[in-house]
């Protein structure tokens, strides 16, 4: 149950990005989680909620866009869509599959509302 | 709305600072690596026989993580080794920042190897890089030879397997070899080691790879 240090992370970074006076418009933090990252988004929604609360960022929801591990064999560049274990490359029969995502825990973008005074 | 692009990962921080141990490590010639297995496996038990071995042949110092108590560190300073406890009070990993402040009460220039024993835990300290040369997943037999497949993401980011309690196969309902297929499935270049802390089984084995990596680090 390391979702709660991850979600300070992700709050973390936010607040590098947003300054303090725009942070209650924060209505998306958009984040890529890995299928292979260790982390559960129902554990991690939960948790982000907590943390940006303290944070003053607690009209903000966490949206999570999973990344599929993809695995891809070095020896004829067949990829493949699916986790370890793999038998063998379905290609060429290779045993060693590097994996080239899945392991992602990355903050991508927040979105805010903007202000009446600043769109009129 | 207006958009805000990011795109940094969420572990940056830790990555970073794992990046700076690790070069204190290579600094200093010391070969490090990251103990993890489930609680009780017998980390503490591989370290202390560890010790005990080598202890004439190699400067060995443990930075041992718990949720609570400073037990591992006692237990593996009897050896006469230098022991650092970090407490998490709840933490269920090791992560960068603690070790290097663990660092801070070890003298670096006099060690060969550093261990950094991790909380009893098979899924979260696989995303926390320490700045560890590689990982070492201990595995025993009680536990049963689908652990790699339940726990794969921790075997896939190690280096080494070493399976412990051999001394128990007469008793338990353990496959070694299917075991040993099963971690290779998830990660085709473990290197594997199996050992019994109880019977010393193993252990010739483990360590001279141990100086066989220390002397490559130095």
């Amino acid at each position: 149950m390391h979702e709660l240090s991850i979600a300070t992370g992700i709050v973390e970074i936010v607040e590098q990005h947003v300054a303090v006076e725009r942070r209650p418009d924060v209505r998306t933090v958009t984040v890529a989680v890995g299928d292979y990252s260790g982390v559960v988004p129902e554990a991690l929604t939960f948790s982000f909620e907590v943390v940006a609360a303290d944070a003053g960022i607690e009209e903000a929801r966490l949206e999570i866009r999973r990344v599929p591990v993809v695995l891809r064999c070095p020896g004829c560049g067949h990829e493949v869509e699916q986790e370890p274990p793999l038998p063998a490359c379905p290609g060429c029969g290779g045993k060693r599959l590097e994996m080239v995502s899945g392991s992602e825990l990355q903050v991508l973008e927040v979105e805010l509302e903007d202000r009446a005074e600043e769109t009129s | 709305m207006s958009v805000i692009t990011i795109e940094r990962k969420v572990l940056e921080k830790n990555d970073e600072i794992a990046g700076r141990n690790r070069k204190r490590f290579l600094d200093q010639g010391i070969f490090v690596f990251n103990l993890v297995s489930s609680p009780g496996a017998g980390k503490t038990s591989l370290l202390e026989r560890t010790a005990e071995t080598l202890k004439d042949d190699l400067r060995m110092a443990v930075v041992a993580g718990d949720v609570q108590t400073d037990l591992d560190a006692q237990r593996v300073a009897r050896y006469g080794i230098p022991a650092v406890q970090i407490v998490t009070r709840g933490g269920c990993h090791l992560d960068a920042k603690l070790v290097e402040d663990a660092l801070g009460q070890l003298d670096l220039a006099a060690l060969d190897l550093l261990v950094l024993e991790n909380v009893g835990n098979l899924v979260c300290p696989a995303s926390y890089d320490l700045g560890e040369a590689m990982k070492v997943v201990l595995l025993s037999t009680t536990e049963g030879e689908e652990k790699p497949l339940k726990y794969p993401a921790m075997f896939r980011n190690a280096a080494v397997l070493v399976v412990n309690k051999i001394d128990l196969l007469p008793h338990v309902t353990c496959d070694l070899e299917l075991l040993r297929k099963n971690a290779l499935s998830i990660n085709p270049d473990l290197e594997v080691f199996e050992t019994s802390c109880t019977s010393g089984a193993g252990m010739t084995e483990w360590c001279a790879w141990l100086k066989r990596q220390t002397a490559k680090q130095a």
